[in-house]
């Protein structure tokens, strides 16, 4: 299957990378896991893992994990997404599976654009930059899918970059540990699409362009009681709390009617 | 002992600007691919911290933690 269809320089193949070796370190059955996507360049990871795994319809993955999941409860359930497919598409089941919290965990890597397409404007496109269908400039504002997670109660929610390897892959082992819905983003280059089309360069300058554009949780915690305001992208471990998960409930409230 | 497989490799360099002690150069001959593969310059230098390994997109490298004498 190697080498991957992933563009030069594009940051899918690093979270694959980071998601296997979280996966390698808890030392978790294959046998037991299963990996779900939708559709998108993020959506062909499942297909170069020896496992499971399903690729679903075009923004549908969380709908179809949240059927795996309660169909076998001791699988494992791994969703890879992109920001298109998790946020405009499959926004609705996003937003429904954190409310229901099932014990699922997504990672979505969101590169700003639709890839795959051509590079149209997507839900996460920030303002005034240029895509194929928005030529002068983004108008519209875009949505921070880690802090609508955040909103709404996911148990277990971190952003990350692809020039974060060792704090990604310890967030990914702290959501596949995670009972409940932990949702993991990570910022990715997109030299082809977004880096060409906003003239940022290749995947390099588009990594570096990462590093000084965001902030840790920690610092800008700190700025905050300061009275400091910042416009860049928050990052790290951004929620962290138990919550008891469906299936849990499901059982106990199967329990209660006998 | 660093392997670079020049078949997997893109050429996005990722490896060379994330070494810390530059182990890495950009070389001068073209692989099968079309790219500019990174060639290990310098691997006494390599401290092992296994992050080009981690910054690689297309698992073109690996590091192994014992050197073969």
């Amino acid at each position: 299957m190697l080498p991957t269809i992933f563009c030069t320089g594009c940051g899918i193949g690093s979270v694959m990378n980071f998601s296997l070796r979280a996966i390698h370190d808890l030392n978790i059955d294959m046998n037991k896991t299963v990996f779900v996507s939708g559709i998108g360049c993020s959506s062909r990871v499942p297909g170069y893992i020896y496992s499971d795994g399903l690729h679903s319809l075009h923004g549908r993955a969380i709908a179809y994990a949240t059927g795996v999941k309660l169909a076998n409860p001791e699988l494992k359930v791994i969703v890879f997404t992109g920001d298109g497919d998790c946020g405009a598409i499959g926004g609705n089941h996003f937003l429904h599976a954190i409310r229901r919290n099932v014990d699922i965990t997504v990672i979505s890597i969101n590169n700003f654009i639709y890839g795959m397409t051509g590079g149209q404007v997507a839900p996460t496109t920030p303002l005034k930059s240029k895509t194929t269908t928005t030529p002068y400039g983004n108008i519209e504002y875009p949505i921070d899918l880690s802090m609508t997670a955040k909103v709404i109660g996911a148990p277990y929610v971190a952003r990350w970059t692809t020039a974060h390897p060792v704090q990604c892959i310890n967030s990914i082992k702290k959501a596949l540990q995670k009972t409940g819905f932990s949702f993991v983003e990570v910022l990715s280059p997109c030299p082809t699409s977004y880096g060409r089309l906003n003239k940022m360069g290749t995947a390099l300058d588009l990594t570096k362009h990462f590093k000084e554009s965001t902030i840790n949780v920690k610092l800008y915690e700190k700025m905050l009681a300061e009275g400091k305001t910042t416009d860049k992208m928050v990052i790290g471990d951004l929620v962290d709390i138990e919550k008891e998960d469906f299936n849990t409930k499901y059982k106990k409230f199967c329990g209660e009617l006998k | 002992m660093i392997h670079v497989n020049s078949n997997y490799c893109k050429g996005c360099l990722l490896c060379m600007e994330y070494c810390p002690k530059k182990v890495y150069v950009k070389s001068e001959k073209l692989s099968k691919k079309g790219v500019f593969p990174p060639e290990v310059k310098y691997p006494e230098n390599c401290i092992k911290c296994h992050l080009c390994e981690l910054m690689c997109p297309d698992f073109a490298i690996i590091v192994e933690d014992k050197d073969d004498k």
